[in-house]
């Protein structure tokens, strides 16, 4: 047994961590989180280059990286440094391309952008239940439907929209320009888009594609949980220093036991998140992996909650303000829970694994 | 013990029905139903048509203008008026000022300032906090010297919620040095426009702007706005945040609230069926509505009590705690509830067919964020337990 990280992977967080702080800090990460188009062209091209979109990918299509460590490395950084960068997008993606043998060059290298449409509104956890179709037109298809709160879709050159060829879930490829793409940012910061598909040509990547979305939404979890841990992580820091250097009644905050209590219970559920994410990410490859990685998002939606609703609390006024950094970190891990499957999606899916 | 209405409370609520149905102006309840941030114009709009109709100072005694109700007449008002969609009653001047005014002011004063109040048309804001003076009000450090007949104000208030709406201010300021903090505080009235005062918005956390930070620099107020006696502010605020807490249980948003819950998990389609048959989901509903069942006994017990013994007392702290718990918890429900779709930043899907969620809850994720406010403000819910633990423990 050994908790150690691979000196490749040290490096590539030390790389990374470096990078956020210097160049992508808070005021920074909230000029291009909440302004169109709701990233940093500029940066998404230097983190690219950093490696990070090749950290996400394995050695033999093109990258360095890809298994479940790699991937809770980067997206653990990219936590820590609130970054509303799409890698998410680039994981998944890389995840259903990677399946279907397709090149990944132009993945790896960050000049192309991916995003992944799963969700509808009807059917934002339950890919199963979608309603977008596909339907064979000569060489090509044409999709009919709308991928809803597309992470990333309001910057990505190419969508990967899964649709019911026939009944069997497909994936398809869509080029942005053919598809009516809404953007709109998002309250955590970031952007999505409405992906609106009507007799939009799309090609076909992959058929039968239910055990490489599962694949896909897995990765996309496990990064999410890596995210939630780096975030709580800062959160936690910051909310230590406040304790320490806010005084009340002539004393720091940090003195009174009720806060200590509360603070500890925040670390220990952190530990916990990290100690999860770890199961998860070892599970990535292995046949329980999609239980497993439920497991861990369950907890991580609940420990991101509490430790968002009681830094916030703890802070009292300030964490209320734009201003301070404890509030973006705050909607972050509280909203992070919506995405591929929330905390209840991912207990009941915990719950079936009992009924076999 | 009775818990039904009498055959005259039915009556009254009928009454508040009638009322709300023919004068609460659509526009104003579609505002509020869409759960975004309300216009100035908009919350002094109802303010005054409240006002006409007499029911604006639902708190005060008949003797000062206002219906006299009882506690039973002043939930039902409440209750009616959430499930209207009608605005909240800025409590400032109402619920906070006046009592104070008809408690500790001067007969000029309840002249001068109590039909201000009435007639919706002066707009008063708190001037309590400061950056260094949140929990620890006692601390505050803006200064009132005085100079002739006047008070010459210098320092900064934070938090100053719709300021920037408020015509007047009433501040707590330090008149005394050499003593305990709260032995040196004094209560003052303030003219937003007298020369000194500088208004700042401040950003909050789901991107809103409803509170302010006050800059006063050589503010010369006349000393005839002192409220009490030099000094006596200390008594005064402790009396208003009394008052500030009878209303804080949310009883009738949180009604209301659930209501919404349900209707989103009614119309919201998860693993194929209506996600109010979720089990787990329906679970979550489900526990706040018994919570918040005992709630509303809690409250009107409490106010009950209170008009039995004239005041608010210590154990109105439960109502702030519990309440303010069970109203996040709802929040919380009906932004889980959308999911992904309540994830766009407010006002950024804006075309009513594309929109993600019905318009009536566009604003769900915001609110939620905005309504962590309710465990701070308003002396924190940390603050309220210690107050609990000081008076009813006896340790
Ligand atoms: C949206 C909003 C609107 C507001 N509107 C107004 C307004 O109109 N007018 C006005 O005057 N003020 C207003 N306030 C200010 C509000 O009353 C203060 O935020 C509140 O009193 C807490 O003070 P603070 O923010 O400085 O936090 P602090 O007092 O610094 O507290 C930080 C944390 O420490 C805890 N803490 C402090 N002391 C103790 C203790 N002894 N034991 C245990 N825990 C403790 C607190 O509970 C909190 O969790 C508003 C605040 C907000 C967020």
């Amino acid at each position: 047994m050994n908790f150690d990280l691979t000196e490749d992977r040290q490096m590539l967080a030390d790389t990374l961590n470096r990078y956020l702080a210097d160049q992508y800090g808070i005021e920074a990460r909230n000029a291009s989180a909440y302004e169109a188009p709701f990233h940093d062209p500029t940066k998404w091209a230097e983190m690219s280059e950093l490696g990070i979109a090749g950290a996400l990918v394995p050695e033999e299509q093109g990258g360095f990286g890809g298994t479940g460590f790699d991937i809770t490395v980067v997206f653990e950084a990219l936590g820590k440094g609130l970054c509303p960068e799409p890698f998410l997008g680039t994981l998944m993606a890389a995840r259903l391309l990677g399946a279907a043998g397709a090149d990944m060059d132009a993945l790896v290298s960050g000049e192309t952008r991916y995003a992944v449409g799963l969700g509808e509104i009807d059917a934002a956890y339950d890919f199963e239940n979608i309603a977008t179709t596909a339907t064979a037109s000569g060489e090509a298809h044409v999709l009919n439907g709308r991928k809803s709160a597309v992470y990333g879709g309001q910057g990505a050159d190419v969508i990967l929209v899964l649709a019911k060829l026939g009944d069997a879930p497909a994936i398809f490829s869509v080029a942005a320009t053919e598809a009516n793409i809404v953007g709109y940012g998002m309250i955590d910061g970031g952007g999505a888009a409405e992906v609106l598909l009507e007799d939009t040509p799309a090609t076909l990547l992959l058929q039968d594609a239910g055990g490489a979305v599962q694949d896909a939404v897995n990765a996309g979890r496990l990064a999410l949980c890596a995210e939630a841990v780096g975030a709580m992580g800062a959160t936690y820091e910051a909310l230590v220093d406040y304790l320490k250097t806010r005084k009340q009644f002539g004393r720091p905050i940090g003195t009174f036991q009720v806060l200590q209590h509360r603070t500890v219970d925040l670390l220990t559920e952190i530990e916990q998140a990290r100690s999860i994410t770890i199961s998860a990410a070892a599970s990535l490859e292995d046949a329980d992996a999609t239980l497993k990685i439920a497991m861990a998002k369950n907890l991580i939606g609940r420990a991101a909650r509490l430790v968002a609703e009681e830094a916030i609390q703890m802070h009292g006024g300030i964490a209320m303000t734009w201003e301070y950094s404890v509030s973006h970190y705050g909607k972050r891990l509280v909203m992070l829970d919506a995405q591929l499957g929330d905390t209840d999606q991912c207990l009941s899916e915990v719950m079936q694994s009992y009924a076999a | 013990m009775d818990l039904s209405y009498s055959p005259e409370e039915r009556a009254f609520e009928e009454e508040v029905r009638d009322f709300l149905k023919t004068s609460l102006p659509d526009h104003i309840a579609d505002a509020v139903r869409s759960g975004g941030e309300l216009t100035g114009e908009i919350m002094q709009e109802w303010h005054r048509i409240l006002s006409a109709k007499g029911w604006l100072a639902i708190t005060w005694p008949k003797e000062y203008g206002g219906p006299g109700w009882t506690p039973v007449q002043r939930h039902i008002f409440e209750v009616e008026c959430n499930r209207f969609h009608a605005p909240r009653i800025v409590p400032f001047g109402l619920a906070m000022l006046g009592p104070v005014i008809q408690m500790f002011g001067n007969e000029r004063q309840k002249k001068e300032v109590l039909p201000g109040i009435l007639s919706a048309e002066d707009w008063w804001c708190q001037g309590y906090s400061e950056p260094g003076a949140g929990s620890d009000l006692a601390s505050l450090k803006t200064r009132a010297d005085r100079d002739g007949d006047h008070y010459v104000i210098n320092g900064q208030k934070t938090w100053t919620t719709l300021g920037q709406f408020a015509n007047k201010i009433f501040c707590l300021v330090r008149t005394k040095f050499d003593c305990k903090p709260q032995e040196g505080i004094s209560f003052v009235l303030v003219d937003l426009d007298t020369p000194g005062i500088e208004m700042r918005p401040i950003r909050l956390i789901e991107g809103g702007y409803e509170v302010n930070e006050v800059f006063f620099t050589d503010v010369r107020v006349p000393v005839e706005n002192l409220v009490g006696e030099e000094n006596q502010g200390w008594t005064i605020a402790k009396f208003l945040l009394t008052h500030e807490r009878t209303n804080i249980a949310g009883v009738g948003i949180s009604m209301q609230a659930l209501e919404e819950v349900k209707a989103l998990a009614r119309k919201t389609r998860r693993n194929g069926r209506p996600l109010i048959e979720d089990p787990l989901f329906a679970a979550r509903i489900a526990q706040v509505e018994i919570d918040l069942e005992a709630m509303k006994i809690t409250n009107l017990r409490m106010l009950y009590q209170a008009q039995k013994q004239g005041h608010p007392g210590p154990e109105t702290s439960i109502l702030k705690i519990k309440g303010t718990v069970i109203n996040q918890e709802l929040r919380d429900l009906a932004r889980r509830a959308l999911g992904p779709s309540a994830a766009p930043f407010p006002g950024a899907v804006t075309d009513g067919n594309l929109a993600l969620s019905p318009p009536d809850t566009a604003n769900n994720a915001a609110r939620y964020f905005n309504n962590r406010k309710t465990s701070i403000f308003g002396g924190s819910n940390e603050i309220q337990r210690n107050i609990l633990t000081k008076t009813m423990l006896e340790l």
